[in-house]
């Protein structure tokens, strides 16, 4: 395989090539660690790399081959999204509060990972607490998309997006409270998936928005996110809210049939607001998948729109209570000289959070303030029913919700950052779907003036596998997910 | 309904913040557009919803109430700012 192959060969793919010992882990690793060091600075999406410890991490996963002791994921390396607790190694979520902080143990999905054999190469930028949809509110900086450095990679999970779509690792992880696996994965031309609420445990996972919150991985094909999400899911005893459901295997019902399944088109999605040349393309998507004979299905869910104040009003809400632990006490940054307590808290937080971080935290205070409880924050727990309710309805029609995953292609650095609402409505399509918990995918559906566009499938709760079944049917009569950004300095 | 430079200053305090005197305007009208956009919420008739605070109505598990952790407060505090013989530091609270 010549260097590009190898850089953009699937997980799946290189899982064999170690398998049948044509390439070791140490020479993969170290093929993607010289790429991550030749070209991140004109990305900027990882903030530290692990060298030292993915090399041991390879020679383990190399030993373990040996021994016959191998998962697929064994000696495949991954970026983890620099909100996943990693013990000894700093974990910033991107943010000055955190610039220093080294966790005391590794988040379920980091131990899972690595248990499973994959080699982590370091931890990727992202949006300051993942709160964002384009990766500028970084206190380390704006990452760019690999397609054009001029535009965003879209956020939160903006490095890991980035990253991936720039050959670095095939697999990353993410998180997602609103859209912030989903809306990168489209904007970068990547695979990523958002599970069921519930599915992979948050325990180790820096709160944001805890009943929204759920990691996922991010990947080049519905193929490798099945391969990793095998390996991420499954009850904790560390974190109450993981579901106690059984895991099926993800990667074994890939190629079933996708004849007769039901896939609802929201009209509220397909409106007078969708750009019609972004239409154009998901109709021409959602025809492939009726070609395997799939069913198409107009449907409602008519709080759409409402579900933006409701989402603004319930993640704020649960994240001025999480980022409350962030005192200058216990953990995180603390400012110098501290008349009293007080002083102490206020300028530790002020000095610690960028503005958008402090935005919410305002927004939500104020929500959940005596007199404006019932009218802001039980208002918008009561509609988030009503979500939830339209989805469980169009579910009774119809087995995946279908629709463009962000509203435009990847705009460019500092076109949004001055107006919140316009950067609040990048997550038009995707965040009702955090408030239903359910299960989301983007796959890469098309290129608009050469920039990468994601077709969004939202499953019923549980039912990760229909997604990856009807992502993987599409990647086999499309090639949308093997198109590749050129980096400046390389053929490819 | 409008909200103040002064409404925002409490909220602050009460958030543990500190907003600077010269951008608290700023600050102000950012905070207003995003009310009214939360505002759309009041247009959803809710009588008779029961709010939702877990996506799937999940309760809480409960387990037995045995020791599952060791004590680990030196690895916890071997993070924090200021400690001294296992306590956090904080500057003088009673004088």
């Amino acid at each position: 395989m010549t260097h590009t192959d190898l850089c953009y060969a699937s997980a799946t793919t290189l899982s064999g090539m170690l398998d049948n010992r044509d390439l070791s882990a140490v020479e993969l690793t170290e093929h993607c660690l010289a790429r991550i060091k030749r070209f991140d600075s004109q990305l900027n999406s990882v903030i530290t790399l692990t060298e030292e410890q993915a090399l041991v991490a390879a020679q383990a996963a190399d030993q373990r081959r040996a021994v016959g002791e191998a998962t697929p994921l064994t000696g495949i390396p991954l970026l983890h999204k620099d909100i996943f607790c990693t013990a000894g190694v700093k974990t910033t979520c991107a943010s000055r509060m955190l610039q220093e902080f080294k966790p005391p143990y590794d988040a379920t999905v980091v131990a899972k990972l690595s248990a499973a054999g994959a080699v982590t190469l370091g931890k990727t930028n992202m949006d300051e607490f993942a709160m964002g949809a384009s990766n500028e509110t970084s206190f380390f900086g704006a990452v760019a998309n690999p397609w054009d450095t001029t535009r965003v990679p879209g956020g939160s999970s903006g490095g890991s997006a980035a990253a991936v779509a720039a050959g670095f690792a095939p697999l990353s992880t993410g998180t997602d409270t609103g859209g912030s696996i989903r809306q990168p994965a489209a904007l970068c031309g990547i695979t990523g998936l958002k599970p069921t609420y519930g599915r992979i445990s948050r325990l180790g996972i820096i709160a944001f928005a805890s009943s929204l919150d759920q990691a996922g991985p991010m990947a080049r094909s519905a193929e490798d996110a099945a391969m990793m999400l095998n390996a991420m899911c499954g009850v904790d005893s560390g974190d109450s809210t993981s579901a106690d459901v059984s895991v099926p295997d993800f990667t074994a019902s890939l190629n079933r049939p996708i004849a007769g399944l039901r896939i609802g088109l929201p009209r509220e999605y397909f409106g007078g607001d969708l750009d019609p040349d972004l239409a154009a393309h998901i109709h021409k998507a959602l025809s492939e998948l009726e070609a395997e004979g799939a069913q198409l299905v107009d449907i409602d869910l008519p709080h759409t729109r409402q579900a933006i104040a409701t989402y603004y009003v319930i993640a704020p809400a649960e994240a001025s209570a999480n980022l409350s632990r962030y005192d200058g006490v216990r953990f995180g940054h603390r400012c110098d000289n501290p008349v009293d307590l007080m002083d102490l808290y206020e300028r530790s937080r002020s000095e610690g959070f960028g503005a958008e971080v402090q935005r919410r935290i305002l927004v939500g205070t104020y929500a959940l303030s005596a007199g404006f409880y019932d009218a802001y924050f039980k208002k918008a727990q009561q509609v988030r029913r009503v979500i939830s309710d339209d989805f469980q309805r169009a579910f009774s029609q119809v087995d995946v919700i279908a629709g463009p995953t962000a509203p435009s292609i990847a705009f460019h650095h500092g076109e949004k950052a001055a107006d919140p609402i316009a950067m609040y409505m990048e997550d038009v399509y995707t965040l009702s779907v955090n408030l239903a918990g359910l299960p989301g995918m983007s796959v890469p559906a098309g290129l608009i003036n050469g920039m990468p566009i994601g077709l969004q499938l939202i499953g019923r709760a549980f039912d990760e596998q229909t997604l990856l079944r009807a992502g993987h049917c599409f990647q086999q009569r499309t090639d949308w997910h093997t198109q590749r950004p050129t980096l400046a300095g390389t053929s490819s | 309904m409008s909200i103040t430079p002064a409404d925002i200053a409490q909220v602050a305090s009460l958030a543990r913040l500190k907003i600077p005197e010269d951008a608290l305007q700023d600050v102000t009208d950012r905070f207003g557009r995003i009310l009214e956009l939360v505002d759309e919420l009041q247009q959803v008739d809710t009588t008779g919803v029961d709010p939702m605070s877990n996506p799937h109505d999940m309760q809480q598990r409960l387990r037995a109430d045995e020791i599952t952790e060791t004590n680990a407060r030196e690895r916890l505090q071997s993070v924090a700012p200021a400690v001294d013989q296992g306590y956090f530091l904080v500057p003088r609270v009673i004088d």
